[in-house]
């Protein structure tokens, strides 16, 4: 008997195990952004689904972030052949209707779709609260550091990303997450 | 119905396989017959059981029964037969399900080819092998049940896995996959049972495990070669090897069980290395499940891995079990695997053996490092980190160049001890078919220092291994007047395992031509045209003609109709897709491949607009990479011939030729290959 | 033809009176370039296949990434600047090589650490069992391969 071998051979393989234990609670696909906290990316996009109500915006104008500071705003990435956006797509529109006249802006970005196409969608789901913006080339979404749709990004009133969520937003988590972003006075943290 | 079927039949499997194990262990160890005799039986019927449960599950596919949880997730009616059937591993479960047919096949084959050898090895290993199958059973009847009731049933199903349901090499890679990763399972079980059974001092085992680890090999290396063709085919990428984690799962039990049909010739003739050769079968083991392990609970992200559930955390304890029980077979028997012989010579074929055992094992760490390294990375850091192709390359390209020069030295060294002479006879013409390579590929405009190491070190391997047969054949051909094809037919066949290890070495050198030419020499453009409009790559002109779309039962196919050119002239017409499948968001890349023996032109459609007025289009064009495929093809033939038994043997039973070898020294099968 | 294969769902995200441009067309001056954006894309990890390069990538998104890294250096920025563009966006994920520094100096250290050790086992054992036990050879059969 070697015991002394067997034990080397635990020691080696314990680590192991313990680091694919480690691996099964973790997403591979969870990657963390370094955007958050970082100054959010401007961008001046046009708009070709002009949204309802406060919020609304003339198709073939400009939409620039830098012309919200001071009120919150929402990017959602998403586009008419994703079918994880049908899932959110309610909650969100409900949600940026509902917080329109407290300083939140909602924007949709359409990633990697044609206007048409995107209008069809919006139409199919039965409209779309906010406007929503086209993104050639997917310019914006790779300042955003995209990867894949649907991905809603949140921003501060003095212009920073606060967090990015991948995959399908929830009513829950987005009511949340504005109402912490609003408690924070202006430019403060 | 079905689905009672197929479910008790597991169950009932589970039973007999515990009944099974514990009556093979007890009946051993009391020299109990009858236990023996009963436990024998379970193996053939856990066997049968399995093969009832998988013949249900095709038969629900088939008749799509979405009654049955399974065929209602991967199923659908629109699905060709082909596909509906083979989705039979297109997840998770029905993965697991043909697994668990795989190995009860084989355990119930190890016991029939073994039942009249005397002693109680082969009762053990049937008895391992059964211990193996229980942990496949309960995750079949526990977390991974592909019999499940849908209620109220589903008029259809979503059908299979795109990715899967594209091409038919994935009717054909994963079967190969299987019976190469669940194959490594028998040495293992002959290991654990030759330590069992008191037989681990012995060689009978070894001799025993060689040829299924060799059959094994054969498959995975098949796997792996098919598994890069449908890459090819499919991912639209032009590539074949990316070190995805999967891939690199697959590769990793390769390696070692690549060093150990190597390292056990060393065992055999001198008595050394047998403690290491233990290592390497469990090792081999070992990493079969762990690429199950991440190929199935999601842990490394990965286009061909499986969506998950707890099943991870089953593995996970497997993992474990295994490891601690290899960790106290090992070690509770070094002393009985003391070396037995010695060398003659620092400079001999026995330490290219352990140099290629070295690199083999050098590149097995790399790989798995840099797999597993993305989580260490976040357990440490918490960043996520990648590890990936040019990782890997820079690593384990200056190994690669070390193995194809030892598999030129090899052989052309003698065994035991290799004089001044006999040195400068055998590597003189090796080495200057590696001059002559290199002033070729420099005068060719071959400047990566690795291009010119894989020809240069390329030809001087391929000629020592060609030189073998050349040399053998010539003398057979002056003692016995045979033809050239005669003799060299009549030297293989004499000596069937050293020229089958040969014609592999000559397949491996074939596919790493393929692999160093496409990387060479590619060419590559990417243009978007509008019907009409041409591109130039290579010596190719590619005419884009016309973008159409066409709606198939189970997909959508948007193609561009493509004509190729060569000087003006129209040689030929293909048709790159993409096919859109209802299930998901992505569509599924399908190029279009001209090949011939001189190289592929490879177009894939990556773009279009929506009114058929352009299409974006990437063509490639790369040199002799069908002979990445044919070498696979030569690789797995050299496996057979050295797996096959030599001819002109007296039919003697198994275990008599067994023993008589054994007490004979391992040299006895080649001295009768040069006599005969 | 449902609504999610529409053809059009595929086209980069253009109105449908654009057409892209012609990728392909090339001046000698644009082969530095085109070197630097080949050698560039193949470090970078595609965010949307796993495993694949933005270069080898087939995927749009990887197609767009490419063009954001000709057009970064086409304005003049290095190529250290245009892989810090990305590093920014996506954090260190981007990079298919990981950074050899800190930490990360392990997934390097530790092969190479293995085949020295290595090396070391398989010179120790070709000099433990040639040296003193030469005096056996009786045992051993005559070499058939000679």
């Amino acid at each position: 008997m070697n015991w002394r071998r067997a034990l080397y051979g635990v020691t080696a393989a314990v680590p192991v195990i313990v680091l694919l234990g480690y691996g099964l609670t973790r997403d591979p696909r969870a990657i963390v952004s370094p955007l958050p906290g970082k100054a959010a990316p401007d961008f001046a996009l046009g708009v070709f689904a002009p949204g309802v109500g406060r919020t609304a915006m003339t198709v073939g104008d400009t939409a620039r972030l830098s012309a919200h500071r001071g009120d919150v705003v929402v990017l959602n990435f998403w586009a008419s052949w994703c079918l994880e956006c049908r899932h959110e797509h309610e909650a969100l529109s409900s949600v940026a209707r509902a917080y329109a006249d407290r300083g939140v802006r909602f924007y949709g970005l359409l990633y990697n779709d044609t206007p048409s196409a995107g209008l069809a969608w919006i139409e199919d789901m039965g409209g779309q609260s906010y406007p929503s913006l086209l993104d050639p080339r997917t310019r914006t979404a790779i300042d955003y550091g995209l990867y894949g749709v649907p991905e809603t990004f949140f921003i501060t009133r003095d212009g920073r990303v606060a967090y990015k969520h991948i995959g399908a937003i929830t009513e829950r988590l987005l009511v949340q997450k504005l109402d912490s972003l609003l408690a924070d006075p202006p430019g403060g943290s | 119905m079905t689905r009672l079927l197929g479910f008790n039949a597991l169950v009932v499997a589970l039973g007999a396989a515990l009944y099974g194990s514990l009556a093979l262990f007890v009946g051993a160890r009391r020299q109990r017959a009858e236990l023996i005799r009963s436990g024998r039986i379970a193996v053939y019927a856990v066997f049968g059981l399995a093969t009832v449960s998988t013949l249900a599950m095709i038969y629900a596919l088939v008749a799509h029964d979405f009654s049955v949880d399974y065929v209602a997730r991967v199923g659908s009616r629109a699905t060709p037969l082909f596909y509906t059937v083979i989705s039979l591993w297109g997840a998770l479960e029905g993965s697991i399900l043909f697994w668990l047919w795989v190995l009860t096949m084989l355990g119930a084959l190890v016991v029939y080819q073994n039942r009249e050898r005397p002693g109680h090895l082969v009762d053990y290993t049937g008895g391992v092998m059964l211990l193996v199958t229980i942990f496949f059973l309960i995750l079949l009847v526990g977390p991974a049940n592909p019999f499940g009731l849908v209620s109220p049933v589903p008029p259809d199903g979503p059908g299979p896995n795109p990715l899967l349901q594209n091409h038919w090499l994935m009717g054909v890679h994963p079967p190969l996959l299987y019976l190469g990763y669940v194959g490594m399972t028998v040495p293992f079980a002959f290991a654990i049972g030759a330590v069992l059974s008191g037989e681990i001092s012995e060689d009978g085992w070894i001799r025993l495990t060689r040829r299924w680890t060799l059959l094994a090999w054969m498959f995975l290396t098949a796997a792996i070669v098919a598994g890069m063709w449908w890459s090819y085919e499919v991912l639209g990428w032009g590539g074949y090897w990316a070190w995805d984690p999967v891939e690199n799962a697959s590769f990793l039990p390769w390696l070692t069980a690549t060093a150990f049909l190597h390292s056990v010739m060393v065992q055999e003739r001198r008595g050394l290395l047998k403690l290491w050769n233990l290592n390497l079968i469990v090792a081999t083991f070992t990493l079969t499940i762990l690429g199950t392990f991440l190929t199935r609970s999601g842990v490394l992200a990965s286009v061909h891995a499986f969506t998950t559930g707890t099943i991870g955390w089953y593995f996970l304890a497997f993992i474990g079990v295994v490891l601690l029980a290899a960790f106290a077979v090992v070690a509770g028997n070094s002393d009985k695997l003391r070396p037995t012989g010695a060398l003659d010579a620092a400079v001999s074929r026995e330490s290219v053996f352990l140099l290629n055992n070295l690199f083999l094992t050098a590149f097995t760490i790399t790989v798995l490092v840099g797999t597993l390294f993305p989580l260490v990375a976040e357990a440490v850091r918490g960043v996520k980190v990648s590890v990936g192709e040019p990782f890997f390359n820079r690593m384990t390209l200056p190994i690669c160049a070390a193995l194809l020069f030892l598999m030129g030295v090899g052989p052309a060294l003698p065994w035991r001890r290799a004089s001044r002479e006999v040195l400068r006879r055998q590597l003189l013409p090796p080495a200057v078919a590696a001059g002559v390579a290199l002033v070729a590929s420099l005068l060719l405009g071959v400047r990566a220092p690795y291009a010119l190491a894989a020809f240069a070190f390329g030809a001087f391997a391929l000629t020592a291994n060609v030189r073998e047969f050349v040399d053998g054949a010539m003398a057979r051909r002056r003692v016995h007047g045979e033809s050239p094809a005669q003799a060299v037919a009549r030297l293989v066949g004499a000596n069937r395992r050293r020229y089958g290890g040969y014609i592999a070495h000559i397949g491996v050198l074939s596919l790493t031509l393929g692999v160093a030419a496409s990387s060479t020499f590619r060419t590559e453009r990417e243009a978007t045209l509008r019907p009409g409009e041409t591109m130039q790559v290579g010596d190719f002109a590619v005419r884009l003609d016309e973008v159409y779309l066409r709606n198939e039962p189970q997909r959508d196919v948007l193609a561009a109709s493509v004509t190729v050119l060569r000087g003006g002239r129209e040689i030929d017409r293909l048709e790159p897709r993409m096919n859109f499948y209802p299930t998901s968001d992505q569509p599924v890349p399908t190029p279009d491949v001209r090949s011939r023996l001189t190289g592929d032109l490879y177009l894939n459609l990556q773009a279009f607009a929506r009114d058929g007025s352009t299409a974006t289009i990437r063509a490639i064009e790369e040199p002799l990479v069908p002979w990445i495929w044919i070498g696979g093809f030569i690789v797995c033939l050299g496996a057979l011939v050295s797996a096959a038994p030599n001819r002109r043997r007296v039919a003697v039973p198994v275990e008599a030729r067994e023993r008589a070898v054994a007490a004979a020294q391992p040299p006895a099968r080649e001295l009768e290959g040069v006599a005969s | 033809m449902s609504v999610a294969l529409s053809p059009g769902a595929q086209t980069p995200a253009v109105p449908d009176t654009v057409t892209p441009a012609p990728r392909s067309v090339l001046t000698p001056a644009d082969s530095v370039l085109e070197a630097q954006t080949t050698a560039l894309a193949s470090e970078l990890r595609c965010p949307v296949c796993q495993g694949l390069s933005i270069q080898d990538s087939p995927s749009e998104l990887a197609l767009d990434m490419r063009d954001v890294i000709r057009e970064q250096l086409r304005s003049g920025k290095s190529p250290d600047d245009v892989r810090q563009y990305f590093l920014d966006k996506y954090g260190e994920w981007i990079l298919l090589e990981p950074k050899p520094e800190g930490f990360n100096l392990l997934v390097y250290l530790l092969p190479v650490a293995a085949l020295l050790a290595g090396a070391a086992v398989v010179w120790r054992t070709v000099r433990r069992f040639t040296a003193p036990v030469a005096a056996e050879p009786a045992v051993l059969p005559p070499n058939p391969d000679a």
